[in-house]
């Protein structure tokens, strides 16, 4: 399992952070910066949100939570996105550093989708009267949770980690492939069951100031997202490299923190 | 190219001739389930007409999925499937051939099954087509997307909840237009869209899923 023999690909190559040995401290040196950024943006994106940010002539304060919510839905369905690559990356290169990418995404992307969902759970209920209805983005949310889902308990269940991560790898790419057809089949299924009694885009003029509260948000919660996938990452280096000889240096010399 | 499909299909349609009673539990369980509905929701024909097809495709995919064991459990278990692995034959071939074995041994009972139901849950004659078709064009589906759940999850433990987990998101869009074609020809609309993408969705899961599942396979096995 050690690639202590193997020569080291060229400084600054293409694979050069692709070993976990230097990956391993590029993350830690990484890490205070995203969550620098994080604290940065969800300071403004707030402020916006709370004291710039328009009441809403139709419902109020309760829409505030749209600096929420809109960004975790952004960001559970592209962290998906980046899962699937990074899944694709490791099957494709056989580099187990993208693999363990993947594995470390998949526990934020799960949390962004049930944010996303709770959130609007949240705000269904003063605007619309109601925790949940059926509605085509709802439901399509909903299974994409699942999605995460799936792929959490699948990886947990085998035991062997690099058969976890080629067959992580495999379902993200056949999620990846369905998401499309998921989405839309939910739509039509939507629109012709039950009409649509509830449109999520009444809306049509949105607030210079809200439009820039949301992109702030979103800015932040992706910032957020890098730095604990970064962390989540180093957290899974280390576990699968323990016997490794440069991370037991690291524990001798006290410099693992 | 045939030749190996046809002889896969015949190997396992034997081996399942020969172990009669897996093929009638599936399809048992299937009638079980839907006979359930009506007891817990009561006996209201107008209630039970309107959700009839989703009971019969949700009880179908319920029952397509516990089938799925038996896909790849017991070559794994003597060896075979390693045979197969390593056979000069393409894989992906050796895979269709097998998931259309399982849908002959699950799915089509299931289908021609669902005719009774039809009469059960008084649907019109029309309605009952619909669905029939439906099921036709769908349950190859089920049997074509749970073979990626089966062989992901090939020898673990648990194997058999994980791969509902897994699969069960992925049979959404074949649920709502399976039943949702019922539902069409229901209220008097055309459903001749609904059978269409069940049709889209079936050729997309004969070219594409062989090979997901060989890949699948070859990650289970080695």
């Amino acid at each position: 399992m050690t690639m202590n023999t193997a020569t080291a690909p060229a400084r600054f190559g293409l694979f050069w952070f692709s070993s976990p040995q230097t990956f391993f401290p590029l993350a830690g040196r990484m890490i205070p910066w995203f969550i620098a950024l994080t604290v940065v943006l969800l300071a403004i994106g707030l402020w916006i949100a709370f004291f710039v940010a328009p009441t809403d002539a139709t419902q109020g304060e309760s829409y505030r939570i749209i600096f929420i919510h809109v960004p975790t839905a952004w960001m559970s369905m592209f962290l998906y996105v980046v899962m699937a690559f990074w899944a694709a990356v490791g099957l494709i290169f056989n580099t187990r550093l993208s693999s363990m990418m993947a594995s470390a995404i998949a526990p934020t992307g799960a949390l962004m989708t049930f944010l996303a969902l709770w959130t609007g759970a949240l705000w269904g209920r003063p605007t619309w009267g109601t925790y949940w209805v059926w509605d085509a983005r709802l439901t399509s949310e909903l299974i994409l949770l699942f999605l995460y889902l799936g792929f959490l308990a699948l990886q947990a269940a085998i035991d062997d980690k690099r058969r976890a991560d080629k067959a992580g790898a495999v379902l993200a790419l056949v999620g990846v492939v369905n998401i499309p057809i998921i989405y839309f089949s939910v739509q039509w299924w939507n629109t012709l069951h039950q009409g649509a009694s509830v449109s999520l885009t009444r809306s049509p003029s949105m607030a210079t100031t809200m439009l820039w509260g949301m992109l702030v948000m979103a800015l932040a919660f992706w910032m957020y997202s890098i730095a604990a996938v970064l962390h989540r990452v180093r957290t899974i280096i280390l576990e699968r490299e323990k016997r490794a000889d440069w991370v037991r240096e690291l524990l001798a010399e006290g410099r693992l923190k | 190219m045939l030749k190996i499909i046809v002889r896969v299909i015949r190997r396992d349609l034997l081996l399942a001739a020969r172990q009669k009673a897996d093929v009638l539990n599936t399809l048992f369980f299937f009638v079980v389930v839907v006979t359930m509905v009506p007891l817990g929701i009561g006996p209201e024909p107008n209630l039970l007409r309107a959700i009839a097809p989703g009971v019969v495709w949700v009880a179908a995919l319920l029952a397509a999925i516990l089938s799925l064991a038996r896909l790849f459990a017991n070559d794994y278990a003597d060896g075979t499937l390693e045979q197969m692995l390593l056979s000069a034959e393409p894989l992906p071939l050796i895979v269709l051939g097998k998931a259309t074995a399982h849908w002959l041994v699950t799915g089509l009972p299931l289908t021609l099954m669902s005719i009774v139901f039809g009469v059960v849950f008084d649907l019109g004659f029309q309605e009952t087509g619909v669905l029939v078709a439906s099921l036709l064009l769908g349950s190859p589906v089920l049997s074509l997307i749970g073979a990626v759940g089966a062989a992901l999850t090939l020898g673990l433990r648990g194997g058999g909840v994980l791969t509902s987990l897994l699969v069960l998101p992925l049979y959404v869009p074949v649920l709502i237009f399976g039943a949702g074609a019922v539902g069409a020809a229901a209220s008097g609309v055309s459903y001749a869209a609904y059978l269409l993408l069940l049709g889209a969705f079936l050729l997309f899961a004969v070219v594409l899923t062989p090979w997901a599942v060989s890949l699948a396979l070859r990650i289970s096995v080695e």
